[in-house]
């Protein structure tokens, strides 16, 4: 309850701070939300769009915020998202067999090329006690330049070079279905697989053995251990999870989404999780929501810019703010802490006058 | 009469519980002032208030004589109070000067100036006997020393009235008794101090007043030379209370647990416990005896199996569990009240009910197939939190850490006794506890003895060891000394032989 109200006030002061920067630029802060939202929400196409944008988030959120239950910072979804949607264009553009079966293999191997990539670092902090921000953000750089080798070596489009060859449709997760019911909208399948994830996953952290295992290692590690849980194992796991959600991610993105992988990019959504589980106070329902809230910002930012001449770096002004809201809870929390005192206290005083009145003489 | 602090009609409420309900205590000028009460009496909270860190809803706290708002602990420091907390709040890769100074830095011309700060503190060492070296470093000194490093900084601090929260629970008897002695020093100089305890005995050395309270609310200020602890004990836990364990003798059965040249590496790699060879049969308490760090910690790591054992082995039941692992040693029957219960013994983010499980959670009923078992597991949490009287906000859903550390303390025993295990190792259980829960813990070891299972009790308390066990065993440097039956003993006989002399006189 604490942490929504915390997630709505930082959304509300990044919004507050958002249309501040419009007035003092000298645009209209109304007009700018007005378009803000009208392009993310306007029409069904528009919704689709969203929801689309967001769902990659979802997977890198739910990654993130999986790891920080269990005590760990991965930094990497970045890149396990990155090879994870390598992986899976591989087996889509190589392998020819009926759709639910490619789709599947393709899942498969989004999970598995994320979670190898987590594995490392999992395993480096488990025997050497390397600390999982550094060999994350490394892990990073490797799987952008492992990719910027790979595919225009082995899956070179015609004519492009930093790009690989289009996915056939049936080896992406784009719908007819969906997209006609959403005006045309690209919106695909991941948003599905997205929903699936979070239940999942909300699942282990709160009913399951393992949750409660991985979440005592991470607040307690010599507790876990005194327990008989085995604490190393339980950080790989950790991290082979986190990184299998994220891997997932990189499937919503490159073969749903889109339909190719690009070279000399590092998805943004990777490092962008990190806001959303933040946003969502680590809680997977939470991240869902957050998530869709940074698409509708990511998707309407462009209408906003094509409608007014505000420009669309007030979009990701608005996410840093609120970013830094959500990052500094603790003092968000006092002031909350304050006003329900204050309202206590003078609720007090209406009551028994006597010693409340006393004390605020004093 | 003059008084330096007066706390008046003090009530502090918390979601749930009266903390403090209408509490008085007046502390004299130059004098030592015991606050007695029962693990989460409100001691702790009554204490934070006069140091700043809660507001009371009710009352008024006057200083010399003129009522004050002390809103925060910068405030609680500018009127000469000073706090030490029983978890010190020390930086361990600091030397003593930089802690005691951390927050309060002597400069001049804007750059640090150590020499001058470490003078002074050198100064106020000698003049308080102290004895505390400004330039060695935290992490070198024992735990006795850093707590006078935290009197230290008070004193630095010019601090007029102490407050020391449970301070002897982490000293060894000789550094007890070197406490005592500093703190009648204090007081010659001037000084008052407030001491949170519950050990009758120190209050009987140390205190002129105490002031008892029970469930929040004073129940009287007495007089200590006049007032006799049974009668102090009385008041705190509103009944009579016994002191002496009342046992039947034993009737040792099988060897439950053998160990037989178990040598174990301390962390410092070198043998923190040398060919250690001990027996201990079904229904008898052992006790192990010995000043801290003679390789206590060492033994319980290696039978618990926390720490591998360099060499010898360890056998329970008969089975070899030397290669054992954590898990498989708890569910062959091992359980173990750890020595630090916040590092080891809970997880404290865990609600209560969670710490509960904390080793059982993957069995039946707790938790089929991997998932959970909600019901089962908080008929179980609340079994256990009721009949060890643990109390807290919201039962087995409080978030352990909002527990007093009592509290925290039993709810650790009941899980273990509740595990029923073939062998219960007990580290300093009653670390913290006030007299009725210490009595009720020892009652609890003994019926577990009664019923045919092993216990192995490390405890610093001599008093502990010789009243609870049946047997001692006497480690000094990491050696078995000797074992003697606790009947036939007495303290001087293990002080002896804690000090190193074997029994009868050979070294």
């Amino acid at each position: 309850m604490r942490n929504l109200i915390i997630s709505l006030c930082a959304v509300l002061f990044g919004l507050i701070g958002g249309g501040v920067l419009m007035a003092v630029t000298g645009h209209d802060p109304f007009e700018g939300y007005k378009f803000l939202f009208q392009g993310g929400l306007k029409n069904s196409q528009r919704l689709g769009d969203t929801l689309a944008t967001g769902t990659p988030l979802i997977f890198t959120g739910l990654s993130v915020a999986f790891a920080f239950r269990t005590g760990l910072f991965n930094i990497g979804a970045a890149g396990q998202m990155l090879f994870g949607g390598f992986c899976a264009t591989v087996i889509g553009l190589n392998v020819d067999t009926s759709r639910p079966l490619l789709l599947l293999m393709m899942i498969v191997a989004a999970l598995l090329g994320g979670a190898v990539w987590a594995f490392i670092p999992g395993l480096l902090k488990a025997r050497f006690n390397v600390h999982e921000v550094v060999s994350t953000i490394m892990m990073n750089w490797i799987a952008y330049w492992t990719i910027y080798y790979a595919v225009p070596a082995y899956l070179k489009a015609e004519s492009v070079e930093t790009e690989s060859r289009l996915l056939p449709d049936k080896a992406t997760l784009k719908s007819t279905f969906l997209s006609d019911m959403f005006g045309g909208s690209y919106i695909n399948m991941g948003l599905y697989v997205a929903v699936i994830a979070v239940i999942i996953i909300a699942f282990i952290i709160n009913k399951t053995t393992l949750g409660y295992e991985l979440k005592a290692v991470g607040y307690n590690r010599h507790s876990a251990e005194y327990a008989g849980i085995k604490v190393n194992r339980s950080i790989i796991t950790s991290m082979l999870i986190s990184g299998a959600l994220a891997g997932l991610g990189g499937m919503a993105q490159f073969a749903g989404n889109g339909a190719n992988i690009q070279i000399g990019v590092l998805p943004t959504q990777g490092y962008d999780g990190i806001a959303v589980a933040l946003l969502g106070a680590n809680s997977p329902l939470g991240v869902l929501i957050s998530a869709l809230f940074f698409g509708l910002l990511y998707s309407g930012r462009g209408f906003m810019n094509a409608m007014t001449d505000i420009p669309p770096e007030i979009a990701d002004s608005i996410i840093a703010i609120i970013i830094y809201f959500a990052a500094t809870s603790v003092l968000m929390d006092r002031l909350i802490t304050r006003i329900v005192n204050r309202r206590r206290a003078a609720t007090g005083g209406a009551g028994t006058s006597g010693p409340v009145s006393g004390k605020e003489n004093a | 009469m003059d008084f330096v602090v007066e706390m008046l009609n003090i009530r502090k409420e918390f979601p749930g519980v009266v903390a403090n309900d209408d509490i008085t205590l007046q502390l004299r000028r130059g004098e030592i002032h015991a606050l007695l009460g029962e693990n989460g009496a409100g001691k702790s909270t009554l204490m934070s208030i006069l140091f700043g860190m809660y507001q009371p809803d009710q009352g008024s706290i006057q200083i010399n004589g003129t009522p004050v708002k002390i809103a925060n602990p910068n405030i609680a420091n500018n009127y000469g109070i000073g706090m030490v907390h029983q978890h010190f709040k020390l930086v361990s890769n600091f030397t003593v000067t930089e802690n005691i100074i951390l927050g309060n830095e002597l400069t001049s011309w804007g750059m640090l100036n150590l020499q001058g700060a470490a003078r002074r503190i050198r100064e106020l060492s000698q003049h308080y006997g102290l004895n505390v070296d400004p330039d060695a470093k935290i992490e070198d000194i024992s735990v006795g020393m850093q707590q006078r490093v935290e009197i230290l900084k008070m004193l630095y601090r010019d601090a007029e009235v102490l407050i020391l929260d449970e301070p002897s629970a982490v000293l060894t008897p000789k550094e007890i008794e070197e406490l005592i002695k500093i703190m009648l020093n204090l007081v010659k100089e001037g000084k008052s101090i407030i001491v949170i305890t519950h050990k009758l005995k120190e209050i009987k050395a140390a205190a002129d007043r105490c002031t008892v309270i029970r469930r929040g609310k004073t129940i009287g200020t007495v007089d200590v030379k006049t007032t006799s602890e049974a009668k102090m004990a009385e008041m705190m836990v509103g009944r009579d209370v016994t002191f002496t364990v009342s046992k039947e003798s034993s009737k040792p059965g099988e060897v439950i647990l053998q160990l037989s040249d178990l040598t174990v590496k301390n962390n410092k790699n070198v043998a923190g416990l040398k060919q250690f060879s001990l027996d201990v049969r079904a229904g008898e308490i052992v006790g192990i005896a010995g000043v801290e760090g003679n390789g206590q910690t060492e033994l319980v790591e290696a039978i618990t199996g926390l720490r591998k054992a360099e060499s010898g082995s360890i056998f329970l039941d008969g089975q070899d569990i030397t290669r054992d692992s954590i898990r498989s040693r708890i569910d062959k029957g091992i359980a173990h009240i750890p020595e630090d219960r916040q590092k080891r013994g809970l997880v404290l983010d865990y609600t209560l009910e969670d710490n509960m499980i904390l080793e059982v959670y993957n069995r039946q009923p707790f938790s089929k197939r991997g998932i959970l078992n909600r019901s089962a597991i908080r008929k179980y949490a609340s079994a256990i939190l009721s009949s060890f009287d643990v109390r807290s906000g919201r039962g087995p859903l409080s978030v352990t850490r909002s527990l007093s550390g009592g509290n925290q303390q039993k709810a650790i025993i009941g899980r273990e006794i509740e595990l029923n295990p073939s062998l219960l190792i007990a580290v300093q259980p009653t670390r913290g506890l006030d007299v009725g829960s210490i009595e009720y813990i020892h009652k609890r070891l003994i019926e577990h003895r009664d019923n045919g299972k092993a216990v192995l009790l490390i405890s610093l308390e001599l008093d502990e060891v010789i009243n609870v066990s049946d047997r001692i065993a006497v480690v000094n440097n990491g050696e078995l000394i000797g074992v003697v039956n606790a009947s036939e003993t007495n303290e001087q006989e293990i002080g002896l032989m804690m000090a190193g002399v074997g029994k009868g006189g050979e070294q």
